[in-house]
């Protein structure tokens, strides 16, 4: 792959990263945070790949396969499986105020990455505040969301943030560290599968202002 | 040598596959005691290795013990075999078919094991993360309302302040590869002149520190851990309590051990100050205002983790020492009050404190123990948390950070203030009729004086937290190993 090309494919990976996080943020219905949530799978397992056939890698392409599977398929598939027969919940904010905090946010993320220099000024560090950016996303996500899915899809974002990071940064973290840490993400987006279920037959609904009887 | 870092991570798999496997009443009952024991042996038995000059190693280095190692995992066996062995319950009560609870409790140990045997971030994280994983059902084991919001709180925030630290941790790989020496390796990390980058070590400590201080349960990061601590089962706020607030924050002291060395004590320092103040105060505010035993109970966890962390900022062998051993002391302290918490819960139908009265005279046998173990928290001599206080006071006052200390003691105060006044509501205070719990009125001439469980495992943590800090020889022998380790260069 010539370097211009590497170039391209980074930026437009990262570009869709950044676009489904928007969008998802912006959009708020359940209906669409499924494929809004596959669509930002795909671009990381995409952004893997093109690092893998860059570095000639073998075990990145067989890591973006991963990914591919787990992110772009199956977590979102629990989580329209989380969300069925719900309605989405009026967010605490409105979509003005949102969209004003995340340029405020994406702002912020270029800021804060400026030790990130140290690493080079390739096509993949420039991309990093990408990652930075869907990480504070998902906080916002998970601060102003009042539904339980929505909190969900936060925590992912956030996720998928931090492994957008990790993979433009140093090519991933060793693959030992790599698969406990999708294992663990899984186990948690399925314990949280479960709660959802306990939480919809004991309040009849995922609203979490409902959840107020603890505290001081 | 490295099939004894092997063998408690072993024992907790085959039990755990044992318990899911047999289904046998028997196991389900004692399968926590069991890997509890196993992890407490494995760990003395490392402690004397490190003692002898060994760092044993095993699977290529992913799994290594120095001292500070060997002295957390005695630590989780101790404490866990406090709160399993304390919490058994009655003969009979425990089924062949509730086999998930005692394989998520020996899964919790596996995971607490992993977190202090690796020798490897990343797999640190990892471990952390399962802690989250394997206690989420056991908070919300009692499937009420309450424990179900106090479960959901507790994975949100565990896993996503858990994030943080995956963030930071994947900066700090970052620049060991941009100084060409990739690795997550502790001993690799704390080779002097890795060229490691500043600022990106700076990023890095900030965002692991803030992490795992949500796990640890700083202030201001907390929120989850009174619902936690106080809607679990007795022996699983006992574990998380106890242990795992310490064990996640032995990951910060490790970070903090790595990012001292590049960008100089400061920045740790600062975080850890604030952090350990605004836990010691909030928490002291509320204990004075609490209702409910189990709750005083997680709020006095935040405020010794306060401690702790103050500890970790002043830095030095002496106050590292003194931390250590406040982990030690506290987890066996509190795990114990937590097991008296769950029989008081059992047998009162209450853990209120307004519901509480006059133990002493109606339930002797209930009262000693609460009383013993929260005279052994609230830092009465010749109980251990009396002498790493003040410890930690006088290194703090020798490395000039007096006027932190000073703010804390009077803090500490507070907490000490509200702690001791309710606990003496409860033993003391006299019974009133419209504050008895309905249903459990019995006449006034009947003393109660069973324990409600086993009493061996109460005297025994009691017993070493009363006489810990009198020990010398090989015990301070590690305790001093173990702070050389975080002092740079091993």
């Amino acid at each position: 792959m010539s370097d211009q090309l590497f170039a391209q494919a980074i930026g437009m990976c990262a570009a869709v990263l950044l676009l489904s996080a928007v969008l998802l943020v912006w959009r708020r219905a359940q209906a669409a945070a499924l494929p809004l949530m596959s669509l930002q799978g795909l671009a990381l397992a995409s952004l893997v790949a093109v690092l893998g056939i860059q570095a000639g890698s073998r075990e990145l392409l067989e890591l973006a396969a991963l990914v591919l599977v787990f992110k772009a398929v199956g977590l979102p598939l629990v989580l329209v499986r989380s969300s069925q027969g719900e309605q989405g919940g009026a967010p605490l904010i409105n979509t003005a105020t949102s969209l004003i905090a995340m340029a405020g946010l994406t702002a912020v993320a270029y800021v804060v990455s400026a030790p990130l220099s140290a690493l080079g000024s390739g096509p993949t560090v420039q991309a990093i505040p990408v990652g930075i950016a869907l990480v504070l996303y998902g906080f916002l996500l998970l601060v102003t969301g009042r539904h339980a899915i929505v909190q969900l899809v936060g925590f992912l974002v956030i996720d998928n943030g931090t492994s957008a990071v990790a993979f433009l940064s140093s090519g991933g973290v060793p693959v030992i560290v790599e698969l406990g840490v999708v294992l663990d993400v899984l186990l948690v987006i399925l314990i949280l599968y479960v709660l959802t279920g306990r939480i919809r037959d004991e309040f009849g609904a995922t609203d979490l202002d409902d959840l107020t009887e603890l505290h001081d | 040598m490295g099939v004894l870092l092997i063998a408690p991570l072993a024992a907790c798999l085959l039990l755990g596959a044992g318990v899911v496997g047999l289904r046998r009443t028997w196991l389900n009952r004692y399968a926590g005691v069991l890997a509890s024991a196993v992890v407490l042996v494995s760990g003395l038995a490392i402690t004397t290795q490190v003692l002898g000059g060994a760092t044993p190693t095993a699977l290529d280095g992913l799994l290594r013990a120095d001292a500070l190692t060997a002295f957390m995992l005695s630590a989780v066996g101790a404490v866990g075999l406090t709160a399993t062995w304390g919490g058994l319950a009655a003969p009979g009560s425990t089924s062949a078919r509730a086999y998930a609870y005692p394989a998520l409790i020996v899964a919790f140990l596996l995971a607490m094991s992993l977190a202090v045997l690796a020798d490897n971030l990343g797999i640190l994280w990892v471990a952390i993360e399962a802690t989250t994983i394997t206690t989420a059902f056991l908070v919300g084991h009692h499937r009420t309302r309450t424990a179900l919001e106090a479960a959901w709180k507790y994975v949100i925030l565990g896993s996503v302040g858990v994030a943080i630290a995956l963030l930071g941790i994947v900066l700090l790989y970052a620049a060991t590869v941009a100084a060409g020496g990739p690795t997550l390796s502790w001993v690799a990390l704390m080779r002097p002149n890795l060229g490691l980058d500043p600022g990106m070590v700076k990023m890095a400590a900030g965002l692991t520190l803030l992490g795992f201080a949500t796990k640890a349960g700083l202030a201001p990061m907390h929120s989850w851990l009174p619902d936690a601590h106080s809607q679990a089962p007795a022996e699983v706020s006992g574990l998380m309590s106890g242990v795992l607030l310490s064990v996640a924050f032995y990951g910060i002291l490790r970070v903090q051990a790595v990012t001292d060395a590049v960008i100089g004590p400061g920045l740790m320092r600062g975080l850890l100050v604030a952090g350990g103040l605004l836990s010691v105060a909030e928490a002291g505010a509320l204990i004075l205002r609490q209702r409910d035993l189990k709750r005083m109970l997680a709020y006095s966890s935040i405020e010794h983790m306060g401690v702790i962390a103050l500890a970790a900022a002043v830095g030095g062998p002496l106050a590292i020492g003194a931390a250590l051993l406040h982990m030690l002391g506290h987890g066996l302290a509190k795990s114990s009050v937590f097991v008296v918490s769950g029989r008081i819960l059992a047998v009162e139908g209450t853990t209120q404190i307004a519901g509480l009265r006059a133990l002493m005279t109606r339930r002797p046998g209930l009262a000693v123990p609460l009383l013993a173990a929260m005279a052994a928290l609230l830092g009465m001599p010749p109980f251990v948390l009396f002498f790493t206080e003040v410890a930690i006071v006088v290194a703090g006052f020798q490395r000039g950070m007096g006027w932190v200390l000073t703010v804390a003691v009077g803090l500490l105060l507070v907490a000490f203030i509200g702690l001791a006044r309710h606990t003496g509501d409860m033993a003391f205070g006299a019974a009133t009729v419209d504050e008895e719990p309905t249903g459990s009125v019995e006449p006034s001439d009947t003393v109660d004086r069973s324990w409600h469980g086993p009493r061996l495992p109460l005297f025994a943590a009691l017993g070493v937290t009363a006489v810990v800090g009198f020990a010398a020889g090989p015990f301070a022998d590690l305790l001093g190993q173990a702070a050389r380790v975080l002092g740079g260069g091993q």
